[in-house]
């Protein structure tokens, strides 16, 4: 290929081509590669897109013919024990309505249409292509060098969007070779089940759709959360753990999804489903002082390559598909002031301060060593909360003071009680 | 909470197995690996724990006898077992393009 494009996109997931339609459509000369068969084929995620960032590309996209399975009005956490769960949630009819606030989706679908939206905002778009170097002149990325003959591509600036599991961000020195107490190792499974079944059993109607977060011992006590998402005609059930701690408990990512799975509480949503699919992926957990260097000469990088995952929300989508954006704008401003160095790529970290993005990915930053060195989040506390619970509740003729006695007791037996405040204390503080 | 026993026993318990599940996985097929063993002999003599052969979560990998076999054709590309092997002995590339894994629903 001889032409000059603009804006080389390597990777069609949500930053990627927000990315591209956002570049595209302002009348930049834009090309997006994806290495598989489709854009779609080879992503992963729980997964949930937020209609307000969606809709920052793709305005009223629900509209639009976008593959959507639910929107969601429902949103429970649970803390999980090995026979019960405490469960927490927030329903609203208010999200049942339009505009909606979020909506599961099934990302082969999703992607596929999303890029055909930048596509038909001008971007090119080259599947089935591997991007396996960049092109340099001196310091500066001009181009990339694909899997194909003759296979060099030059642009002024390259959008690395290639998701969690990037060779390029590491190969052109932007980012250092992530520990693995800085990823999550997440399997999940799509569970066919009629659609009757699904609204009886969460209690929905119509398109709408439940969130289910687990905790404790649905990760049997590591750092990490199990997650079943309802789907029009399927769930998403998975579990997702940190790295480092199933090395070291040597537990096997599937056996732990099927540990998720026969837990009694869980047992129960999924009875009778058909398994459709089974599905792996990498979670960047790093978090904000994990991020890469986010630009240099003629490049910028999004998304999940960039480390740009909510972990305490669980959001990632919207991190991706606004970084993207942010990232199309600042092509967009360099290609106005012709210069493509990072004089004018330092614009692109710039707005990401500005924006939620980098906020709050700053405001979690202490979170995961907190967690990791604290690890009864996830062992000991999910299981005096249902202790407490279980006590609590249990009618048994006892007076309900000797009853706080007993669950006082227990609680001191395990934890002190200097320790516990402490530990709330220090909780409230990285967390608030 | 260290019961891998009874997790494995479910796994088999379950009517599914993991190859099962894997069975389920659409791919179009490369002839050739995109994942090589940069040095043998670690595997054999430094490597005690053989991560890799349980933190991958499609099974790629399987100590048999003196070396490490690789399975590529079932890789799902998460990329794991590059951070897995802490000593860092996994060369993986992406696969070709067009080939590898095609999700159906993603």
């Amino acid at each position: 290929m001889t032409d000059k494009f603009d804006v080389i996109v390597v990777g069609a997931g949500p930053a990627g081509i927000a990315a591209a339609h956002t570049a595209a459509k302002a009348g930049l000369k834009v090309i997006m590669f994806e290495r598989g068969d489709h854009p779609g084929a080879k992503n992963v995620m729980g997964g949930v897109i937020y209609r307000q960032p969606t809709e920052e590309i793709i305005p009223e996209f629900w509209k639009k013919g976008a593959p959507l399975e639910r929107h969601l009005v429902e949103q429970r956490a649970w803390i999980m024990d090995k026979d019960s769960v405490v469960s927490i949630g927030y329903k609203s009819s208010l999200y049942g309505e339009e505009p909606y606030n979020n909506f599961t989706v099934l990302r082969a679908r999703f992607d596929r249409w999303f890029a055909k939206q930048a596509v038909e905002a001008g971007a090119l778009l080259i599947t089935e292509t591997v991007v396996e170097e960049f092109l340099y002149e001196g310091n500066k990325i001009v181009g990339v060098k694909t899997g194909r003959d003759e296979g060099e591509v030059r642009a002024n600036v390259v959008i690395l969007a290639e998701g969690a599991n990037s060779l390029l961000a590491q190969k052109s020195g932007m980012q250092r070779h992530i520990p693995t107490d800085q990823l999550a190792v997440a399997v999940k499974e799509i569970i066919a089940l009629p659609k009757g079944t699904i609204e009886d059993r969460f209690n929905v109607e119509g398109d709408q759709g439940v969130t289910i977060e687990c905790y404790g011992e649905s990760t049997l006590g590591m750092m990490g959360t199990g997650f079943i998402y309802t789907n029009k005609d399927t769930l998403s059930i998975g579990v997702g753990a940190i790295m480092d701690q199933m090395l070291k408990k040597k537990i096997a990512p599937y056996e732990l999804l099927e540990h998720f799975k026969n837990l009694p509480q869980v047992k129960r949503l999924i009875h009778g489903g058909e398994i459709k699919e089974y599905l792996g992926h990498l979670i960047p957990e790093g978090g904000y002082k994990a991020i890469p260097k986010l630009y240099r000469d003629g490049l910028m990088i999004a998304g999940d390559a960039a480390m740009m995952v909510n972990g305490i929300h669980r959001e990632g989508s919207n991190l991706a598909m606004i970084s993207g954006k942010i990232a199309a704008e600042t092509a967009i401003r360099a290609k106005e002031r012709d210069d493509f160095t990072s004089n004018t790529l330092a614009f692109y970290k710039q707005e990401l301060e500005r924006s939620f993005v980098l906020k709050d990915l700053q405001k979690y930053q202490h979170v995961g060593t907190f967690m990791e060195s604290n690890p009864h989040f996830f062992t000991l506390y999910p299981h005096l909360a249902n202790y407490a619970a279980h006590e609590l509740l249990k009618v048994d003729s006892v007076p309900k003071r000797d009853k706080q006695k007993k669950i006082l007791h227990k609680v001191r037996q395990e934890r002190s009680l200097w320790k516990i405040s402490k530990d709330l204390f220090r909780a409230w503080r990285v967390m608030g | 909470m260290e019961n891998l026993e009874g997790l494995v026993q479910s796994v088999e318990g379950d009517g599914m197995n993991l190859d099962d599940k894997l069975y389920l996985i659409r791919f179009q097929p490369d002839n050739r690996s995109h994942i090589r063993i940069k040095d043998e002999h670690i595997c054999l003599t430094d490597c005690e724990k053989k991560w890799c052969t349980f933190i991958c979560p499609a099974k790629v990998y399987d100590w048999e006898e003196k070396e490490i076999k690789i399975a590529y054709e079932g890789c799902i590309e998460c990329g794991t077992c590059r951070y897995g092997c802490l000593f860092d002995n996994i060369e993986w590339k992406n696969p070709r393009g067009g080939f590898g894994i095609m999700y159906k629903n993603g």
